[in-house]
């Protein structure tokens, strides 16, 4: 009857370990806490079911030991109780899934008034454009990266120049702003991911991938990259910092445009408008 | 709904199929080498899976050792790690579960257990091993090339899959892997047909398809599936192919490698992804629904009772079969894929729960008033269900869209596939040997050694994967060689690798045991007699023990009766075999 008590303790003892073990998610830093609450919500079904399904298995395991004087009892089927049970599931499924649909409906759906930033992925560091003073990003193509334009941003695209270049550097947000991380990637998958925040996405190639947040509390995350890259991939980090709105202005102060980065790199007497015309 | 009342009128006639229509060795060579015994076949296909299943052991303790003592063994460097990864991801999923259970026990048990002389096509069915062999070559192969083997992930995801910063990418690695794949995919279509063919075409007299054990419907639907699922991994793999070797750009957009413009553009790396796990999803299922069908036989036979509710048993196969096509892109909630699908693909993953958890609750009812045998094969069942049920559960957060987008690509990931489709059906595996060996070798395996194995396995491997869910709640991602220096690894997460690394090279020695079990008892294990757990199915039947080729002497059984009579009322024994005619239990078509 050993496997008895090991069954019994299998299912106090996980409890356990969830309710008292140091490992737990480090605390949030966005507006995603219902994700958070949704795990936890899965946690408490999933944990009772467990419980349920294995104390049950222990009691019959014991209740129903063998015995040389005693069969087993004989019932091919039992249809009340097997709708039952898959009625009753359903409905634990349908609690779980209702909340996660809902919350997935917010992540998808990106408020009108957020901010567009993007990041660059590639082996293995962390680039970051912000849209300037006119709001907007300028095209971007793989094919136009050369080494002086490392993301690759049209130059003939004008909403491009005021774009704000941060390389091998940190990222800086307010804090309480909505944001649409637009995620670009100039050579394999990537995944811009902040424990912190929460939300995290692939980026592909090719394509330009999002997500979105608003971070809720000021402070400097670590940026990791969570989509296997190469033998780099570990090595891949960054930081983003979350700041009060007067120290996100002060940071953005300091910043280089597109337009002066191509001017410092150009020749001297190139001008401006040879830098737009994409000379 | 049971008519139970029969008479001795019910006997019919043996059906006509002689033995001389099977091919006949005529030489040690194609009695043991080129063999065209289905049994034969099995075993040597258990053989070579177990073989290089050995292999990704010792690959799963190397990079066990790297997370636990990072930097301490010079030889694992991060090319290395990624090499080792992939290669033990690989193995498991495909050169180990896949063939054991399909190519091993579906060999084995199939003509066995339907009441036929062997597979329909035995001339196909040895192919199929030899290619499988190849395979298994041409993968370890990977190994000794120039570069090592391929380091992409067990999911080889391009463009890094076959870029040069990705070990094997741009050397000969990853068209070995490639090759191998579609070796396996060649030789399996060869198998699988067979399988296919065998349990619709070649049942004996009386073995209607709701008479079959569920040990056949869950090998039976994984075949099909598996079937259907493959050739998505071909055509992956071509592709793929394609791109390495001829210059394509089926999956290459335009990429900047390190500076430079390489001549790819305008390909999909995600469409590489829906295939990948179109063929993928199902592949979890084709190695869970054999050992879910395997798992019932043992819970049945060894509880002394019959499984409960075996049309809703036989029905949920089907259904999760099914649905299994439908959920793919849970995968990659995180991918970048159209968003909407969330919504789509997390409901059928969500629904696929419910005939899971049927499955569940009828293995836990058939214990249920049941006589338990605490054997050796009702043991690893029992584990079975423990980590199944955890395993499973877990995946309601991954499938659960939301819930999946902090936890994907963490350890959570990692401890949940491992827990559900690497502990679970590898335990029913070993339950699996333990309950088959004898009718296999004529002899018992010896029982200290497999309880010794037992109970390190199951919770030594609970150990090990359990805590390994909270280093990914953490936010600890998976493949990565070492995590360094974060903000928000609490140093104890270090001690906690440190416990898993120990507990897997523990669990990992276990195995040697079960090995040496397996050679030793070929000599000293006990005489098993024809049917030591007196069980109902016909594969216990047989004239002799180990069954000869074609199996069944003269005649072939017919069947009488459900595979499930176990404990009968009024019976005088507690089991009557499927070929034993007589007024007790559900005879005919009673079940219907």
């Amino acid at each position: 009857m050993a496997v008895v008590l090991v069954l019994v303790a299998i299912a106090v003892g996980s409890v356990l370990f969830h309710l008292v073990s140091p490992w737990w998610w480090t605390p949030i830093a966005s507006n995603w806490g219902y994700i958070d609450s949704t795990l936890v919500i899965t946690f408490w079904i999933t944990g009772a079911v467990f419980v349920a399904v294995v104390m049950f298995l222990a009691y019959c395991i014991w209740r129903f030991r063998h015995d040389p004087n005693r069969r087993a009892h004989y019932e091919p089927e039992n249809r009340r109780l097997e709708s039952g049970l898959a009625a009753g599931t359903a409905l634990g499924v349908f609690v779980m899934l209702a909340p996660g649909l809902f919350v997935w409906h917010q992540f998808i759906t990106v408020p009108a008034d957020a901010s567009e930033i993007e990041v660059v992925g590639q082996q293995w560091l962390w680039s970051f454009r912000l849209p300037g003073a006119d709001g907007r990003l300028g095209r971007a193509e793989t094919r136009d990266v050369t080494s002086d334009n490392p993301l690759g941003i049209d130059k003939t695209d004008a909403s491009g120049l005021d774009d704000v270049i941060i390389q091998g550097a940190e990222l800086h947000l307010p804090v309480g702003k909505p944001v649409k991380v637009l995620l670009r990637s100039i050579d394999v998958l990537h995944d811009f991911y902040v424990p912190e925040f929460r939300a995290k996405m692939d980026m592909i190639p090719g394509t330009v991938t999002y997500f979105w947040l608003t971070p809720t509390r000021t402070g400097t995350f670590d940026v990791l990259c969570a989509e296997l890259c190469g033998v780099g991939h570990p090595q891949m980090r960054g930081t983003v910092v979350v700041d009060s709105e007067a120290d996100y202005q002060a940071w953005l102060a300091q910043q280089s445009t597109f337009a002066q980065l191509q001017a410092s790199a150009q020749p001297a007497g190139a001008t401006m408008a040879e830098v737009a015309a994409g000379k | 709904m049971v008519d139970a009342s029969h008479g001795a009128s019910d006997v019919i006639p043996p059906a006509a199929v002689e033995d001389v229509e099977l091919y006949h060795p005529h030489s040690w060579w194609t009695r043991y080498v080129f063999s065209q015994d289905a049994k034969v076949i099995a075993i040597q296909y258990a053989s070579t899976a177990m073989a290089i299943g050995l292999v990704a052991l010792v690959l799963s303790w190397l990079m066990r050792l790297q997370l636990a003592f990072p930097g301490d063994f010079p030889f694992i460097d991060s090319q290395r790690y990624y090499q080792f990864i992939t290669m033990h991801g690989m193995i498991m999923v495909i050169y180990l579960l896949t063939a054991l259970f399909l190519g091993g026990f579906g060999n084995y048990l199939i003509p066995l257990m339907v009441g036929a002389r062997d597979m329909v096509f035995p001339y196909a069915n040895m192919l199929s091993y030899w290619l499988y062999l190849v395979a298994v070559l041409v993968l370890v192969a990977g190994f000794f090339a120039p570069g090592g083997p391929t380091g992409a992930g067990w999911t080889l995801y391009p463009p890094q899959a076959i870029l040069s910063n990705t070990p094997g990418g741009q050397d000969w690695g990853i068209i070995l892997m490639l090759v191998s794949l579609i070796l396996f995919i060649i030789g399996f279509t060869m198998g699988g047909l067979n399988y296919v063919v065998t349990v619709l075409q070649g049942r004996t007299r009386g073995m209607t398809l709701m008479r079959l054990p569920l040990t056949v419907w869950g090998i039976f639907t994984a075949t099909v599936m598996a079937l259907l699922a493959f050739p998505a991994l071909f055509v992956a793999c071509v592709m793929m192919l394609f791109d390495r070797v001829l210059g394509t750009s089926f999956f290459m957009p335009a990429i900047v490698e390190m500076g430079e413009q390489l001549k790819h553009g305008g390909g999909s790396p995600i469409l590489f992804q829906h295939l990948f796990w179109f063929f993928g999803h199902p592949e979890v299922y084709i190695v869970a629904l054999p050992a879910f069908g395997i798992v019932s036989d043992l819970i049945s036979t060894h509880a002394r009772k019959n499984i409960f509710g075996y049309r809703m048993m036989v029905w949920a196969i089907v259904i999760i079969g099914a649905l299994s096509f439908v959920v793919w892109a849970h995968h990659m909630y995180v991918s970048g894929m159209n968003p909407y699908f969330g919504f789509f693909f997390a409901t059928t993953t969500l629904i696929i729960a419910v005939p899971t958890a049927l499955k569940v609750y009828n293995w836990v009812l058939t214990l249920w008033r049941g006589n338990i045998h605490l054997t050796l094969p009702m043991l690893f069942a029992l584990a079975f269900i423990v980590t199944f049920v955890n395993g499973g559960l877990t995946g309601l957060f991954l499938g659960n869209v939301v819930v999946d987008v902090p936890l994907s690509d963490t350890m959570f990931v990692v401890a949940h596939f491992h827990m559900v489709m690497g502990v679970a059906p590898i335990l029913v595996i070993f339950g699996a040997i333990y309950h088959w060996y004898p009718k296999i070798t004529g002899r018992m395996l010896n029982e200290g050694m497999g309880q010794v194995h037992f109970w390190i396995t199951f919770i030594g491997a609970y150990l090990i994967f359990f805590p390994m869910h909270y280093v990914g709640l953490v936010g600890v991602p998976r493949r990565y060689y070492e995590i360094g220096e974060t903000s928000f690894v609490p140093a104890s997460v270090h001690d906690l690798n440190i416990f898993i690394t120990v507990m897997a090279l523990v669990v990992g020695a276990a195995q040697m045991l079960f090995l040496f079990n397996l050679f030793w008892s070929l000599r000293h294990g006990r005489e098993a007699g024809g049917n030591p757990w007196r069980a109902t199915t016909l594969e216990w039947q047989t004239p002799q023990t180990p069954p000869a080729h074609g199996n069944w002497g003269k005649d072939l059984p017919i069947v009488y009766r459900w595979a499930y009579d176990y404990s009968v009322p009024g019976a005088p024994e507690d089991f009557i075999p499927q070929n034993q005619p007589g007024a007790y239990g559900l005879t005919r078509e009673a079940i219907a």
